[in-house]
Protein backbone atom coordinates (compact mmCIF):
# COMPACT_ATOMS: atom_id res chain seq x y z
CA UNK A 1 0.00 0.00 0.00
CA UNK A 2 1.79 3.63 -1.03
CA UNK A 3 1.33 6.36 0.93
CA UNK A 4 -1.94 8.49 1.33
CA UNK A 5 -3.19 10.70 -1.75
CA UNK A 6 -2.75 14.00 -0.35
CA UNK A 7 -4.69 16.99 -0.10
CA UNK A 8 -2.49 18.64 -3.30
CA UNK A 9 -2.70 15.39 -5.09
CA UNK A 10 -6.35 15.39 -4.53
CA UNK A 11 -6.63 18.72 -6.44
CA UNK A 12 -4.19 17.77 -8.55
CA UNK A 13 -6.37 14.92 -9.64
CA UNK A 14 -9.68 17.27 -9.17
CA UNK A 15 -8.36 19.57 -11.68
CA UNK A 16 -8.04 17.00 -14.15
CA UNK A 17 -11.56 15.87 -13.39
CA UNK A 18 -12.65 19.44 -14.30
CA UNK A 19 -10.25 19.79 -17.78
CA UNK A 20 -12.30 16.57 -19.23
CA UNK A 21 -13.10 17.34 -22.81
CA UNK A 22 -10.50 20.08 -23.44
CA UNK A 23 -8.41 20.52 -26.37
CA UNK A 24 -5.89 23.02 -25.57
CA UNK A 25 -5.81 23.96 -21.98
CA UNK A 26 -3.12 26.97 -20.73
CA UNK A 27 -1.34 27.37 -17.10
CA UNK A 28 0.14 30.87 -16.13
CA UNK A 29 2.58 31.56 -13.78
CA UNK A 30 3.50 30.61 -10.10
CA UNK A 31 0.76 27.60 -11.23
CA UNK A 32 2.24 24.36 -9.52
CA UNK A 33 -0.78 22.83 -9.45
CA UNK A 34 -2.63 23.70 -12.13
CA UNK A 35 -0.01 22.72 -14.40
CA UNK A 36 0.04 19.28 -12.62
CA UNK A 37 -3.80 19.02 -13.17
CA UNK A 38 -3.24 19.65 -17.16
CA UNK A 39 -0.62 17.30 -17.37
CA UNK A 40 -2.28 14.42 -15.33
CA UNK A 41 -5.24 14.83 -18.34
CA UNK A 42 -3.15 14.78 -20.60
CA UNK A 43 -1.34 11.69 -19.68
CA UNK A 44 -4.51 9.84 -18.92
CA UNK A 45 -6.22 10.71 -21.77
CA UNK A 46 -2.43 8.87 -23.79
CA UNK A 47 -2.81 6.42 -21.74
CA UNK A 48 -6.54 5.48 -22.54
CA UNK A 49 -6.08 6.35 -26.31
CA UNK A 50 -8.29 9.74 -25.64
CA UNK A 51 -8.23 12.92 -27.72
CA UNK A 52 -4.75 14.64 -27.44
CA UNK A 53 -4.60 17.60 -25.24
CA UNK A 54 -2.59 20.18 -26.02
CA UNK A 55 -0.91 21.49 -22.39
CA UNK A 56 0.71 25.29 -23.02
CA UNK A 57 2.46 26.13 -19.99
CA UNK A 58 3.70 29.65 -19.36
CA UNK A 59 7.18 29.97 -18.52
CA UNK A 60 8.17 25.88 -20.03
CA UNK A 61 10.41 25.18 -22.63
CA UNK A 62 9.50 21.78 -23.10
CA UNK A 63 5.55 22.08 -22.48
CA UNK A 64 4.90 25.77 -24.44
CA UNK A 65 4.51 25.26 -28.54
CA UNK A 66 4.17 28.89 -28.82
CA UNK A 67 6.70 30.26 -31.34
CA UNK A 68 4.73 34.10 -31.71
CA UNK A 69 5.94 35.50 -27.57
CA UNK A 70 3.34 35.71 -24.68
CA UNK A 71 0.92 37.48 -26.48
CA UNK A 72 0.42 34.56 -28.42
CA UNK A 73 -1.70 33.10 -25.55
CA UNK A 74 -4.07 36.51 -25.77
CA UNK A 75 -4.26 35.83 -29.29
CA UNK A 76 -5.10 32.10 -28.80
CA UNK A 77 -7.86 33.28 -26.24
CA UNK A 78 -9.22 35.94 -28.43
CA UNK A 79 -9.78 33.50 -31.35
CA UNK A 80 -11.48 30.50 -29.51
CA UNK A 81 -8.33 28.64 -29.94
CA UNK A 82 -8.05 27.90 -25.86
CA UNK A 83 -10.66 25.84 -23.78
CA UNK A 84 -9.61 25.99 -20.43
CA UNK A 85 -7.28 28.29 -18.12
CA UNK A 86 -6.71 28.94 -14.56
CA UNK A 87 -7.01 32.16 -12.37
CA UNK A 88 -5.98 32.17 -8.39
CA UNK A 89 -7.07 35.51 -6.25
CA UNK A 90 -5.90 36.82 -3.05
CA UNK A 91 -9.67 37.19 -3.19
CA UNK A 92 -12.63 35.55 -4.32
CA UNK A 93 -16.38 37.04 -4.20
CA UNK A 94 -19.65 35.06 -4.88
CA UNK A 95 -19.96 36.99 -7.75
CA UNK A 96 -17.07 35.15 -9.14
CA UNK A 97 -14.63 38.49 -9.36
CA UNK A 98 -11.20 37.92 -8.49
CA UNK A 99 -8.98 40.21 -6.84
CA UNK A 100 -4.94 39.69 -7.52
CA UNK A 101 -4.06 43.65 -6.43
CA UNK A 102 -4.56 43.31 -2.71
CA UNK A 103 -6.50 44.29 0.40
CA UNK A 104 -8.18 47.70 1.28
CA UNK A 105 -7.59 50.59 -0.97
CA UNK A 106 -5.99 51.07 -4.15
CA UNK A 107 -3.53 52.09 -4.69
CA UNK A 108 -1.47 52.26 -1.51
CA UNK A 109 -2.61 48.55 -0.64
CA UNK A 110 -2.16 47.24 2.69
CA UNK A 111 -1.36 44.04 1.77
CA UNK A 112 -0.29 44.13 -2.12
CA UNK A 113 -0.61 40.98 -4.16
CA UNK A 114 1.86 40.69 -7.76
CA UNK A 115 -1.11 42.04 -9.71
CA UNK A 116 -3.55 41.19 -12.05
CA UNK A 117 -1.94 39.36 -14.62
CA UNK A 118 -3.76 38.73 -18.13
CA UNK A 119 -7.07 37.96 -15.90
CA UNK A 120 -8.47 41.24 -16.69
CA UNK A 121 -9.14 39.89 -20.59
CA UNK A 122 -8.93 35.75 -20.27
CA UNK A 123 -11.59 35.44 -18.02
CA UNK A 124 -14.03 37.28 -20.90
CA UNK A 125 -12.64 34.83 -23.80
CA UNK A 126 -11.58 31.43 -22.05
CA UNK A 127 -14.75 29.59 -21.85
CA UNK A 128 -13.86 27.10 -18.92
CA UNK A 129 -11.66 29.35 -16.33
CA UNK A 130 -10.85 27.41 -12.86
CA UNK A 131 -10.63 29.46 -10.01
CA UNK A 132 -7.84 27.67 -8.04
CA UNK A 133 -7.63 28.81 -4.09
CA UNK A 134 -5.51 26.27 -2.04
CA UNK A 135 -6.72 28.63 1.31
CA UNK A 136 -10.53 27.90 1.91
CA UNK A 137 -11.01 30.81 4.38
CA UNK A 138 -13.11 33.89 5.43
CA UNK A 139 -10.25 35.93 4.14
CA UNK A 140 -10.03 34.78 0.90
CA UNK A 141 -13.45 33.60 -0.16
CA UNK A 142 -14.94 36.87 0.79
CA UNK A 143 -19.01 38.43 0.13
CA UNK A 144 -17.24 41.44 -2.12
CA UNK A 145 -13.56 41.64 -3.68
CA UNK A 146 -11.40 45.10 -2.28
CA UNK A 147 -10.58 45.13 -5.97
CA UNK A 148 -12.03 43.66 -9.08
CA UNK A 149 -9.26 42.38 -11.21
CA UNK A 150 -11.58 40.46 -13.52
CA UNK A 151 -15.41 40.46 -13.28
CA UNK A 152 -17.03 37.27 -12.45
CA UNK A 153 -20.66 38.11 -14.71
CA UNK A 154 -20.89 41.15 -17.23
CA UNK A 155 -23.95 42.84 -19.23
CA UNK A 156 -24.97 41.91 -22.48
CA UNK A 157 -23.24 44.81 -24.46
CA UNK A 158 -19.83 43.17 -23.66
CA UNK A 159 -18.26 40.37 -25.93
CA UNK A 160 -18.26 37.87 -23.69
CA UNK A 161 -17.92 33.79 -24.40
CA UNK A 162 -15.75 32.94 -21.06
CA UNK A 163 -15.96 32.83 -17.13
CA UNK A 164 -15.74 30.64 -14.18
CA UNK A 165 -16.19 27.26 -14.76
CA UNK A 166 -15.65 26.04 -10.82
CA UNK A 167 -14.01 26.69 -7.93
CA UNK A 168 -11.66 24.78 -6.31
CA UNK A 169 -10.14 25.16 -2.82
CA UNK A 170 -8.02 22.75 -0.02
CA UNK A 171 -11.55 22.21 1.57
CA UNK A 172 -13.88 21.89 -0.95
CA UNK A 173 -15.32 21.99 -4.98
CA UNK A 174 -17.42 24.69 -6.26
CA UNK A 175 -19.58 25.06 -9.81
CA UNK A 176 -20.44 28.17 -11.15
CA UNK A 177 -23.77 29.24 -13.07
CA UNK A 178 -23.21 31.72 -14.75
CA UNK A 179 -26.75 32.93 -15.27
CA UNK A 180 -27.23 33.24 -11.52
CA UNK A 181 -23.74 34.52 -11.23
CA UNK A 182 -23.69 32.28 -8.11
CA UNK A 183 -21.30 29.41 -6.84
CA UNK A 184 -22.98 25.92 -5.92
CA UNK A 185 -21.61 23.81 -3.64
CA UNK A 186 -20.65 20.32 -5.76
CA UNK A 187 -18.55 18.54 -2.72
CA UNK A 188 -16.06 18.66 0.22
CA UNK A 189 -13.06 16.96 0.21
CA UNK A 190 -12.52 14.32 2.85
CA UNK A 191 -12.21 15.48 6.35
CA UNK A 192 -14.47 18.41 5.67
CA UNK A 193 -18.15 18.18 6.02
CA UNK A 194 -20.80 21.03 5.10
CA UNK A 195 -20.72 23.04 8.14
CA UNK A 196 -17.03 23.51 7.84
CA UNK A 197 -17.56 24.72 4.71
CA UNK A 198 -20.06 26.67 5.37
CA UNK A 199 -18.30 28.11 8.41
CA UNK A 200 -15.09 29.63 6.38
CA UNK A 201 -16.77 30.91 3.23
CA UNK A 202 -17.75 34.51 3.35
CA UNK A 203 -20.16 34.61 0.37
CA UNK A 204 -23.63 32.66 -0.21
CA UNK A 205 -23.84 30.00 -2.53
CA UNK A 206 -26.33 27.30 -3.46
CA UNK A 207 -26.73 23.74 -2.19
CA UNK A 208 -25.22 24.43 1.28
CA UNK A 209 -25.58 20.97 2.70
CA UNK A 210 -23.64 18.79 0.20
CA UNK A 211 -23.30 15.32 1.71
CA UNK A 212 -21.16 14.58 -1.86
CA UNK A 213 -16.95 13.99 -0.90
CA UNK A 214 -14.73 15.08 -3.63
CA UNK A 215 -13.86 11.21 -4.98
CA UNK A 216 -10.08 10.64 -4.67
CA UNK A 217 -7.47 9.28 -6.93
CA UNK A 218 -7.28 5.56 -8.05
CA UNK A 219 -3.82 3.74 -7.44
CA UNK A 220 -2.81 4.03 -11.06
CA UNK A 221 -3.46 7.59 -11.44
CA UNK A 222 -2.05 8.24 -7.87
CA UNK A 223 1.07 6.81 -9.32
CA UNK A 224 1.55 8.49 -12.54
CA UNK A 225 0.85 11.72 -10.45
CA UNK A 226 4.12 11.03 -8.24
CA UNK A 227 6.09 9.59 -11.38
CA UNK A 228 5.59 11.21 -14.83
CA UNK A 229 3.98 14.17 -13.52
CA UNK A 230 6.40 15.10 -10.99
CA UNK A 231 9.15 14.62 -13.46
CA UNK A 232 7.72 16.89 -15.74
CA UNK A 233 6.57 19.62 -13.29
CA UNK A 234 10.62 19.72 -12.32
CA UNK A 235 11.39 22.16 -15.46
CA UNK A 236 9.08 24.74 -14.18
CA UNK A 237 8.71 24.11 -10.64
CA UNK A 238 11.57 22.48 -8.90
CA UNK A 239 10.64 23.26 -5.51
CA UNK A 240 7.09 22.02 -5.99
CA UNK A 241 8.13 18.56 -7.33
CA UNK A 242 10.70 18.37 -4.45
CA UNK A 243 8.20 18.56 -2.09
CA UNK A 244 5.29 15.99 -3.64
CA UNK A 245 5.49 12.38 -2.63
CA UNK A 246 7.51 9.75 -5.28
CA UNK A 247 10.09 7.57 -5.95
CA UNK A 248 13.84 9.40 -4.97
CA UNK B 1 24.80 51.73 -36.57
CA UNK B 2 24.67 49.81 -33.38
CA UNK B 3 27.30 50.49 -31.12
CA UNK B 4 29.32 47.83 -29.10
CA UNK B 5 30.05 49.26 -25.65
CA UNK B 6 31.19 48.15 -22.35
CA UNK B 7 28.66 46.66 -19.60
CA UNK B 8 29.28 50.02 -17.51
CA UNK B 9 29.12 52.10 -20.86
CA UNK B 10 25.79 50.97 -21.34
CA UNK B 11 24.68 52.17 -17.84
CA UNK B 12 25.95 55.50 -18.48
CA UNK B 13 23.65 55.43 -22.21
CA UNK B 14 20.64 55.20 -19.57
CA UNK B 15 19.58 58.44 -18.19
CA UNK B 16 17.92 59.12 -15.35
CA UNK B 17 13.84 60.09 -15.78
CA UNK B 18 13.61 57.81 -19.30
CA UNK B 19 10.38 55.44 -19.72
CA UNK B 20 12.48 52.43 -19.59
CA UNK B 21 10.84 49.04 -20.75
CA UNK B 22 12.03 45.83 -19.53
CA UNK B 23 11.48 41.65 -20.09
CA UNK B 24 10.15 39.52 -18.16
CA UNK B 25 12.47 37.15 -15.59
CA UNK B 26 13.49 34.23 -17.17
CA UNK B 27 12.64 35.46 -20.43
CA UNK B 28 15.20 38.03 -21.34
CA UNK B 29 15.17 39.81 -18.15
CA UNK B 30 18.51 41.94 -17.65
CA UNK B 31 19.65 41.72 -13.95
CA UNK B 32 23.29 42.35 -14.52
CA UNK B 33 22.90 45.56 -15.96
CA UNK B 34 19.95 46.71 -13.62
CA UNK B 35 22.64 45.99 -10.64
CA UNK B 36 25.13 48.52 -12.88
CA UNK B 37 22.61 51.00 -13.11
CA UNK B 38 21.64 50.94 -9.68
CA UNK B 39 25.04 51.42 -8.85
CA UNK B 40 25.67 54.50 -10.52
CA UNK B 41 22.11 56.00 -8.60
CA UNK B 42 19.81 56.28 -11.91
CA UNK B 43 16.33 58.31 -10.49
CA UNK B 44 13.30 58.75 -11.57
CA UNK B 45 12.60 55.91 -14.00
CA UNK B 46 9.23 55.18 -15.61
CA UNK B 47 9.55 51.53 -15.93
CA UNK B 48 7.50 49.55 -18.42
CA UNK B 49 7.02 46.28 -17.64
CA UNK B 50 6.46 43.82 -21.20
CA UNK B 51 3.93 42.80 -19.36
CA UNK B 52 5.48 41.61 -15.87
CA UNK B 53 7.90 42.67 -13.55
CA UNK B 54 9.89 40.01 -11.26
CA UNK B 55 13.51 40.52 -9.46
CA UNK B 56 15.49 43.11 -11.41
CA UNK B 57 12.33 45.76 -10.92
CA UNK B 58 12.10 45.09 -7.41
CA UNK B 59 15.82 45.63 -7.11
CA UNK B 60 15.20 49.13 -9.01
CA UNK B 61 12.54 49.77 -7.05
CA UNK B 62 14.22 49.04 -3.68
CA UNK B 63 17.27 51.02 -4.56
CA UNK B 64 14.72 54.42 -4.95
CA UNK B 65 14.95 54.67 -8.67
CA UNK B 66 11.60 53.86 -9.37
CA UNK B 67 9.17 56.58 -9.91
CA UNK B 68 6.54 55.45 -11.99
CA UNK B 69 5.48 51.47 -12.42
CA UNK B 70 3.11 50.46 -15.44
CA UNK B 71 3.28 46.60 -14.96
CA UNK B 72 0.63 43.33 -14.89
CA UNK B 73 2.59 42.45 -12.09
CA UNK B 74 5.55 41.81 -9.75
CA UNK B 75 6.33 38.73 -8.28
CA UNK B 76 9.37 36.84 -7.55
CA UNK B 77 7.49 33.74 -8.44
CA UNK B 78 8.48 30.67 -6.06
CA UNK B 79 9.83 32.99 -4.22
CA UNK B 80 6.92 34.46 -3.02
CA UNK B 81 5.88 38.19 -3.40
CA UNK B 82 8.16 40.96 -4.24
CA UNK B 83 8.99 42.55 -0.82
CA UNK B 84 10.56 46.33 -2.33
CA UNK B 85 7.29 46.62 -4.55
CA UNK B 86 5.02 45.96 -1.40
CA UNK B 87 7.13 48.38 0.21
CA UNK B 88 6.51 51.11 -2.39
CA UNK B 89 3.40 50.66 -2.42
CA UNK B 90 2.11 51.06 1.38
CA UNK B 91 4.03 54.28 1.69
CA UNK B 92 3.28 55.46 -1.93
CA UNK B 93 6.88 56.09 -3.07
CA UNK B 94 6.12 55.20 -6.74
CA UNK B 95 2.96 56.26 -9.19
CA UNK B 96 1.33 52.64 -9.81
CA UNK B 97 -0.24 52.30 -13.46
CA UNK B 98 -1.78 48.54 -13.02
CA UNK B 99 -2.84 46.86 -15.99
CA UNK B 100 -3.37 43.90 -17.61
CA UNK B 101 -0.50 41.73 -20.08
CA UNK B 102 -2.63 41.59 -23.23
CA UNK B 103 -3.31 45.58 -22.86
CA UNK B 104 0.46 46.30 -22.69
CA UNK B 105 0.75 44.31 -25.63
CA UNK B 106 -1.90 45.98 -27.22
CA UNK B 107 -0.37 49.18 -26.28
CA UNK B 108 3.09 48.27 -27.63
CA UNK B 109 1.64 47.18 -30.32
CA UNK B 110 0.30 50.78 -31.21
CA UNK B 111 3.60 52.14 -30.78
CA UNK B 112 5.09 49.26 -32.87
CA UNK B 113 2.27 50.15 -35.78
CA UNK B 114 2.75 53.96 -35.44
CA UNK B 115 -1.11 54.56 -34.78
CA UNK B 116 -2.00 56.01 -31.43
CA UNK B 117 -4.43 53.36 -29.74
CA UNK B 118 -5.67 49.59 -29.73
CA UNK B 119 -8.49 47.98 -29.62
CA UNK B 120 -8.50 45.44 -27.20
CA UNK B 121 -11.25 42.55 -25.71
CA UNK B 122 -12.24 42.44 -21.99
CA UNK B 123 -11.18 44.14 -19.10
CA UNK B 124 -14.82 45.93 -18.93
CA UNK B 125 -15.90 45.96 -15.64
CA UNK B 126 -12.51 45.54 -13.77
CA UNK B 127 -11.13 47.88 -11.41
CA UNK B 128 -7.86 48.43 -13.75
CA UNK B 129 -9.99 49.79 -16.19
CA UNK B 130 -11.96 52.16 -13.55
CA UNK B 131 -7.89 53.20 -12.45
CA UNK B 132 -6.27 53.82 -15.96
CA UNK B 133 -6.79 57.12 -17.54
CA UNK B 134 -4.71 56.35 -20.79
CA UNK B 135 -7.97 53.59 -21.49
CA UNK B 136 -10.87 54.02 -22.87
CA UNK B 137 -14.00 52.55 -23.62
CA UNK B 138 -15.86 53.19 -26.25
CA UNK B 139 -18.32 51.36 -29.12
CA UNK B 140 -17.35 49.55 -32.02
CA UNK B 141 -17.29 51.64 -34.71
CA UNK B 142 -18.70 48.89 -36.86
CA UNK B 143 -21.58 47.67 -34.36
CA UNK B 144 -22.61 50.24 -32.22
CA UNK B 145 -23.99 47.68 -29.84
CA UNK B 146 -20.92 46.36 -28.19
CA UNK B 147 -18.69 48.70 -26.00
CA UNK B 148 -15.01 47.51 -26.46
CA UNK B 149 -11.53 49.15 -24.55
CA UNK B 150 -9.24 51.29 -26.44
CA UNK B 151 -5.59 51.10 -24.78
CA UNK B 152 -3.50 53.97 -25.60
CA UNK B 153 0.39 53.65 -27.20
CA UNK B 154 3.32 52.65 -25.09
CA UNK B 155 6.37 53.92 -26.26
CA UNK B 156 9.17 53.35 -24.36
CA UNK B 157 12.39 55.57 -24.35
CA UNK B 158 14.82 52.87 -24.09
CA UNK B 159 14.14 48.82 -23.69
CA UNK B 160 16.65 47.07 -21.96
CA UNK B 161 17.57 43.37 -22.17
CA UNK B 162 19.12 39.93 -22.30
CA UNK B 163 20.01 37.69 -25.09
CA UNK B 164 21.88 34.78 -25.76
CA UNK B 165 23.84 35.76 -28.79
CA UNK B 166 24.00 39.03 -30.65
CA UNK B 167 26.33 39.47 -34.06
CA UNK B 168 29.25 41.76 -34.86
CA UNK B 169 26.45 43.48 -36.92
CA UNK B 170 24.51 44.38 -33.98
CA UNK B 171 21.51 41.71 -35.49
CA UNK B 172 20.34 40.07 -31.70
CA UNK B 173 18.91 36.79 -31.95
CA UNK B 174 15.51 36.36 -29.73
CA UNK B 175 14.40 33.07 -30.55
CA UNK B 176 10.81 32.35 -29.51
CA UNK B 177 11.02 35.35 -27.47
CA UNK B 178 8.43 37.32 -29.62
CA UNK B 179 7.49 39.61 -26.76
CA UNK B 180 10.34 40.98 -26.37
CA UNK B 181 11.13 41.75 -30.30
CA UNK B 182 7.56 43.82 -30.04
CA UNK B 183 9.14 45.50 -27.14
CA UNK B 184 12.27 46.12 -29.55
CA UNK B 185 9.63 47.15 -32.20
CA UNK B 186 7.92 49.71 -29.92
CA UNK B 187 11.03 51.17 -27.83
CA UNK B 188 12.55 54.45 -29.80
CA UNK B 189 15.85 52.50 -28.94
CA UNK B 190 17.01 48.98 -27.66
CA UNK B 191 19.89 48.33 -25.60
CA UNK B 192 20.86 44.37 -25.34
CA UNK B 193 23.41 42.58 -23.20
CA UNK B 194 24.19 39.35 -24.28
CA UNK B 195 25.99 36.20 -23.59
CA UNK B 196 27.55 35.81 -26.45
CA UNK B 197 28.83 37.93 -30.12
CA UNK B 198 29.51 35.61 -33.12
CA UNK B 199 31.54 36.82 -36.11
CA UNK B 200 29.27 35.50 -38.24
CA UNK B 201 25.96 37.19 -39.36
CA UNK B 202 22.81 35.82 -37.80
CA UNK B 203 20.69 36.61 -40.58
CA UNK B 204 23.19 34.57 -42.79
CA UNK B 205 20.91 31.27 -41.27
CA UNK B 206 17.65 30.97 -42.66
CA UNK B 207 16.69 28.63 -40.81
CA UNK B 208 17.30 31.09 -37.27
CA UNK B 209 16.85 34.54 -39.08
CA UNK B 210 12.74 34.82 -37.88
CA UNK B 211 13.68 34.51 -34.93
CA UNK B 212 16.43 37.42 -35.19
CA UNK B 213 15.98 41.46 -33.89
CA UNK B 214 17.73 43.48 -36.79
CA UNK B 215 20.41 45.76 -36.19
CA UNK B 216 17.95 48.82 -37.24
CA UNK B 217 16.07 48.54 -34.18
CA UNK B 218 19.47 47.79 -32.18
CA UNK B 219 21.19 50.49 -30.65
CA UNK B 220 23.86 49.15 -28.18
CA UNK B 221 24.74 46.08 -27.13
CA UNK B 222 26.92 44.92 -24.94
CA UNK B 223 28.45 41.11 -23.94
CA UNK B 224 27.91 40.68 -20.13
CA UNK B 225 28.34 36.61 -19.53
CA UNK B 226 25.79 35.56 -17.32
CA UNK B 227 23.92 38.82 -17.52
CA UNK B 228 20.29 37.54 -16.89
CA UNK B 229 21.59 35.41 -13.47
CA UNK B 230 20.25 35.03 -11.15
CA UNK B 231 16.71 35.23 -12.82
CA UNK B 232 17.20 33.17 -15.75
CA UNK B 233 17.74 33.10 -19.64
CA UNK B 234 15.01 31.45 -21.74
CA UNK B 235 16.24 28.41 -23.12
CA UNK B 236 19.88 29.22 -22.24
CA UNK B 237 19.87 28.72 -18.18
CA UNK B 238 18.08 27.93 -15.48
CA UNK B 239 17.07 30.54 -12.59
CA UNK B 240 19.26 30.60 -9.96
CA UNK B 241 16.32 29.67 -7.34
CA UNK B 242 18.54 30.07 -4.02
CA UNK B 243 20.16 33.19 -5.19
CA UNK B 244 16.28 34.70 -5.87
CA UNK B 245 15.32 33.33 -2.04
CA UNK B 246 18.36 34.68 -0.42
CA UNK B 247 17.37 38.05 -2.29
CA UNK B 248 13.82 37.37 -0.89
CA UNK B 249 14.77 36.94 2.47
CA UNK B 250 17.62 39.98 2.74
CA UNK B 251 14.77 42.43 1.16
CA UNK B 252 12.28 41.80 3.54
CA UNK B 253 13.95 45.11 5.42
CA UNK B 254 15.38 47.64 3.43
CA UNK B 255 18.48 47.69 5.11
CA UNK B 256 18.55 43.81 3.91
CA UNK B 257 18.32 44.90 0.66
CA UNK B 258 20.44 47.21 1.30
CA UNK B 259 23.44 44.89 2.39
CA UNK B 260 22.52 42.54 -0.42
CA UNK B 261 22.91 44.70 -3.12
CA UNK B 262 26.11 46.31 -1.45
CA UNK B 263 27.30 42.88 -1.33
CA UNK B 264 27.03 42.28 -4.99
CA UNK B 265 28.15 45.49 -5.73
CA UNK B 266 31.67 44.45 -4.49
CA UNK B 267 31.32 40.60 -6.12
CA UNK B 268 31.05 42.07 -8.81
Amino acid sequence: MSEACTSRELMIYTISRLLKGVRHVAVGQSSPMPAAGAMLLRALNQRDGLEHVQVSILGSVKHNSFTGGAEELFDCAAQGRLDAFFLGGGQIDGRGNVNLVGTGDYPNNPVRWPGSFGSAYLYFLVPRVILFREEHSLRSLVERVDFVSAPGVTDETVYRRGGPHALLTNAALFSFDREAGRFRLESTHPGYGWRDIRGTTGFSYDNEQCEVTTPLPDEATLSLIRGRIREELRECYPQFAGNMPGPG
Amino acid sequence: MTDFVTPREMAEMIPSGCKLGLAPDDYAAAPGLVRMLIDRGIRDLHVVCAPIGGMQVDMLIGAGAVATLETSAVSLGEAGGAPCFSRAVRDGSIRLRDATCPAVFAGLTAAEKGVPFMPIRGIIGSDVLEKRDDWKVTSNPFDDAEKIVVVSAIQPDIALFHAPEADRFGNVRLGRRRETMLLAHASKKAFVTVERISEVSLLDDEKMAAGVLPAIYVSAVAQLEKGGWPTGLYAEYPRDGQEIEKYARAARSPEGFQAYVRGLGSAA
